[in-house]
């Protein structure tokens, strides 16, 4: 089946999320689709689902007109979508979540799961998904919740499948398998839009590759001949530099140690046990791992924002274990959190307040009881024009700047500070290309002033290519820990540790690349 | 880029950034336009419930008519408008600044009952020291018990949770009880009476009126001048101090305001702890400007209509001031509809309650008068 969008135009008030959109999309064919956030991906995907229609231009199935009204009509012309985050029932097994809304029904009206079943295993067999059709979804690991979610396009017998960044909660083995069902399902003859920021990726698995920037297609091309410089050129719309250049660290003082750190959630659950982990000054270290194996509780411990159960936390030769956010703060630890959203920032604040969200009672910016609003308004300004946050005013809201330039706000607000220690939390999640390269400058350049700096990220290239040092964090625990000096530590191990593949051996001392 | 800008370039464009942004058409609409409206359809719905009431339209011409004179008509008008609006004013204050604190207090009649009795009992008992520290030391000590009572709600909350609506509305009537009591007791109840009366606040703590050498019936008391330095001071606290800046932050996103480290249960506390002694304020000015003594009910739903207040006022101490005025002229010249008109009062509850509704959904009045604001004045979120 081909669909063919022609001219399509988007607007929503005085944003144009589309503007003359062409694109076709071809049975047997990987359509990679490359795009900052915000680019128009998403709402033009929406259109081919149905959940938006366009204001101008039109969609063809196979050289046929179609007009979409509603969410339903996408699946019902044979586009299906799998989205970012799933839409599960946690406490269903996989056939009860597969047939959800199209349960297929007996006389009188009963469910008949037998039947139900059954397709579940053929389209199983035929396409290689390997689910288990009777296991709870709660019980099974991200990837194969997501097969499940493609199971369930498949079920409804769609042609064409779009995958919107579909590998960003997948390890790197993972990823691997995922790429098998996609060529699987191509040469079954399936259409299929690969969603995705990831340029190695695109390079990888398409055949065919379209760049949308600002609503647009600024580019398209054969993966074969482009490079990842040319598709982020064609992305951001000016060269971009992806090796944050570097110096070999200069490794001095322990700025930061945990020893043997246990923490629990509030169900007395485990969430960290026995965590011994370090940074030196100079160093940048990282942690690599699967979301949710405790990476969060681990910044939370380091930070003062949850208390740990046991173990001792020392920053530069002081016992902060039990010290609270704000003593830590002051001593020099700065924090770029995970969530920008969630605690990074108050979207209602305006910029100037936002800088100084968590210094508002410096000396600099006291007047008695009081804030000096003018000074806080002046240095904002000036973060501002160093980090490039583009704004026409500081007094604007916070939330009125896109996610890059909200990202560098929290940045600048933490870096532009005398610090020791720089915790840095999912850095560059969901930030354009552009600003992705001047935040790992402004990091490494923290390191060769002498802060430890601490990454974590889910993104594996984000912490090999900064890091001077690597943990991997698996269920709570650092199951490995690998040298990285001038890149050095190999990818494919750390991703095997990613997976807990080296439980028993790599816990007690060095992985094997170091 | 920046790097290669010269010094003059980074300068200008510093200065740019820091200009003040000029309020949109939004802000405008907002913050006037909606009101306004909402006061116009409440008062029509208004004359539209009192015609099923089967009133005649001339005596919805006239009882409007004495809404109006009765509110702003003349200077006695003027002055019962305000009387009303200073404990509407000072207990909103201190809502408003809970909500901004994400606090939903709902005790500020409670504790406007424990300030106004403990002005009552430090007026008569203090009766030897001079006007000049017997009325503030009174005042103060209204502050203090009002602050007191809600910083329970606020210990509770920050120590175990409880909910501060649950627990403010149960303060409330144990103020109510307390009050009952206690004006049954021989040393708080005046001499010679037997239904539950306090004794009377001497003159020494008694905050003078400001029009009685022109007509000794003016009420208006020097309570509008706390009422006045209140509304700066709040304005003061939530938008220039340090402690604002957490209230406020507390109460968009407490998960920020925990990673920037600002403590929940003090920021929990302190608000709370603001608003109750602004609440007992109220009482104690109500005591010590109009009242003279406690009786059962002295505090006569203040407490509650402050929440309107708070709300219309959209939490913002100057919006407050507004809006407890307007509610203090809806008050002065609903009596004065009662009385010329032979409406009853409880319209005035309707309309008060309506302006309320229209406010809290300005879409729908934005629905009822389209040519009043601008067209998609709201951007939708691209997805």
């Amino acid at each position: 089946m081909d669909v063919e969008l022609r001219g399509i135009t988007k607007r929503f008030g005085s944003v144009v999320a589309n503007d003359n959109v062409n694109l076709t999309i071809r049975g047997g064919e990987v359509l990679g689709l490359l795009g900052e956030n915000g680019a128009g991906k998403s709402t033009m995907m929406n259109m081919l689902s149905g959940l938006y229609t366009p204001d101008e231009g039109e969609i063809l199935i196979d050289g046929k007109k179609v007009e979409f009204d509603g969410p339903g009509d996408g699946i019902e012309a044979g586009i299906g979508m799998v989205h970012q985050h799933f839409m599960l029932v946690p406490v269903f097994t996989v056939a009860e979540n597969v047939v959800l809304g199209v349960e297929p029904t007996g006389k009188m009206g009963y469910l008949d799961m037998r039947r139900a079943r059954r397709q579940v295993e053929e389209i199983n067999e035929k396409y290689g998904l390997h689910v288990p059709p009777d296991e709870l979804i709660e019980e099974l690991p991200v990837g194969i919740q997501q097969r499940v979610e493609i199971l369930k396009v498949l079920f409804r017998s769609a042609d064409v499948l779009i995958l919107d960044e579909p590998t960003a909660v997948l390890t790197p083995q993972e990823v691997r398998e995922f790429f098998g069902i996609v060529n699987t399902l191509k040469e079954a003859g399936k259409a299929i839009v690969f969603i995705t920021h990831k340029l190695h990726e695109i390079l990888e698995i398409s055949d065919r590759v379209s760049v949308l920037r600002q609503g647009r297609i600024t580019g398209e091309g054969d993966p074969k001949t482009l490079t990842e410089a040319d598709l982020a050129e064609m992305m951001v719309g000016r060269p971009v530099s992806f090796t944050t250049d570097k110096e070999p660290a200069k490794p001095g003082r322990t700025m930061i140690e945990m020893q043997n750190v246990s923490m629990l959630d509030e169900t007395d659950e485990i969430v960290l046990e026995r965590v011994s982990m370090s940074v030196r000054s100079g160093e940048v270290v990282g942690v690599a791992g699967v979301q949710g194996n405790g990476q969060t509780e681990l910044v939370e411990a380091l930070t003062g924002l949850e208390r740990v159960a046991s173990g001792k936390i020392i920053f530069d030769g002081t016992d902060i274990t039990t010290a609270s956010v704000r003593e830590r703060h002051k001593m020099g630890m700065a924090h770029i959190p995970e969530d920008r959203h969630k605690s990074g920032m108050v979207d209602s604040f305006t910029i100037a307040e936002n800088m100084v969200l968590n210094n508002y009672y410096a000396p600099e910016y006291s007047r008695g009881w009081a804030i000096d609003w003018n000074k806080v308004a002046e240095t904002s300004a000036r973060y501002c024009v160093e980090f490039d946050v583009r704004t026409p005013s500081v007094y604007l809201p916070g939330g009125s700047l896109s996610g890059g330039n909200q990202q560098k706000m929290v940045v600048a607000r933490e870096l532009e500070r005398e610090t020791k220690l720089v915790i840095a939390s999912q850095p560059t999640r969901g930030v354009d290309v552009g600003s992705i390269e001047y935040i790992h400058e402004r990091l490494i350049q923290a390191r060769d002033e002498g802060d430890g700096v601490l990454i974590v990220s889910s993104e594996l290239d984000e912490v090999l290519g900064l890091s001077d040092r690597i943990y991997v964090m698996y269920d709570g625990r650092i199951v490995a820990e690998f040298d990285n000096t001038g890149g050095k530590a190999d990818r494919n191990a750390v991703g095997l540790a990613m997976a807990g593949a080296h439980n028993g051996d790599a816990a007690t001392g060095e992985g094997d690349a170091a | 880029m920046t790097e290669h800008d010269d010094l003059k370039g980074v300068n200008e464009r510093m200065r740019s950034l820091m200009a003040r942004t000029t309020h949109g058409r939004d802000d405008f609409e907002d913050l006037v336009i909606v009101p306004l409206f909402a006061v116009v359809v409440a008062l029509v719905f208004g004359a539209l419930i009192m015609l099923a009431t089967a009133v005649d339209i001339p005596t919805i011409g006239r009882s409007f008519a004495a809404l109006a004179i009765g509110s702003v008509g003349s200077l006695n008008a003027w002055s019962e408008t305000l009387t009303a609006a200073i404990p509407l004013v000072l207990a909103g204050l201190g809502l408003g600044l809970g909500f901004r604190a994400g606090l939903f207090n709902i005790g500020a009649e409670g504790q406007l009952v424990m300030g106004g009795l403990a002005a009552v009992i430090a007026g008569f008992s203090l009766d030897f020291l001079p006007i000049v520290i017997h009325l503030p030391l009174t005042l103060l000590i209204g502050i203090a018990v009002g602050a007191g009572y809600a910083a329970i709600a606020g210990i509770l909350k920050a120590t175990t949770g409880a909910h501060e609506v649950i627990s403010t509305i149960m303060l409330n009537l144990i103020s109510f009880e307390l009050l009952n009591w206690l004006l049954r007791q021989p040393w708080l109840q005046r001499e010679g009476r037997s239904d539950p009366i306090s004794k009377s606040v001497p003159d020494s703590a008694q905050l003078p009126q400001l029009l009685d050498w022109i007509n000794p019936n003016l009420r208006l008391h020097a309570g509008l001048f706390v009422m006045l330095i209140a509304v700066a001071f709040i304005w003061w606290l939530l938008f220039r101090s340090k402690i604002g800046f957490a209230f406020r932050a507390s109460g968009e996103n407490p998960s920020a305001a925990n990673y920037a480290g600002m403590k929940a249960s003090f920021v929990i506390v302190l608000a709370m702890a603001t608003a109750g002694g602004l609440a007992g304020l109220a009482g104690a000015s109500q005591i010590t400007g109009v009242l003279g003594r406690a009786s059962p009910g002295f505090s006569a739903g203040i407490g509650f209509d402050a929440i309107a207040v708070a709300l219309l006022g959209r939490s913002h101490p100057v919006g407050i001031l507004f809006a407890g005025i307007l509610f203090g002229g809806l008050e002065a010249g609903g009596r004065q509809m009662q009385v010329a008109a032979g409406v009853s009062i409880d319209l005035i509850g309707i309309i008060q309650a309506l302006i309320i509704v229209f406010i809290a959904a300005p879409l729908l009045v934005r629905a009822i008068f389209p040519w009043g604001f601008r067209r998609n004045g709201r951007k939708e979120d691209a997805a």
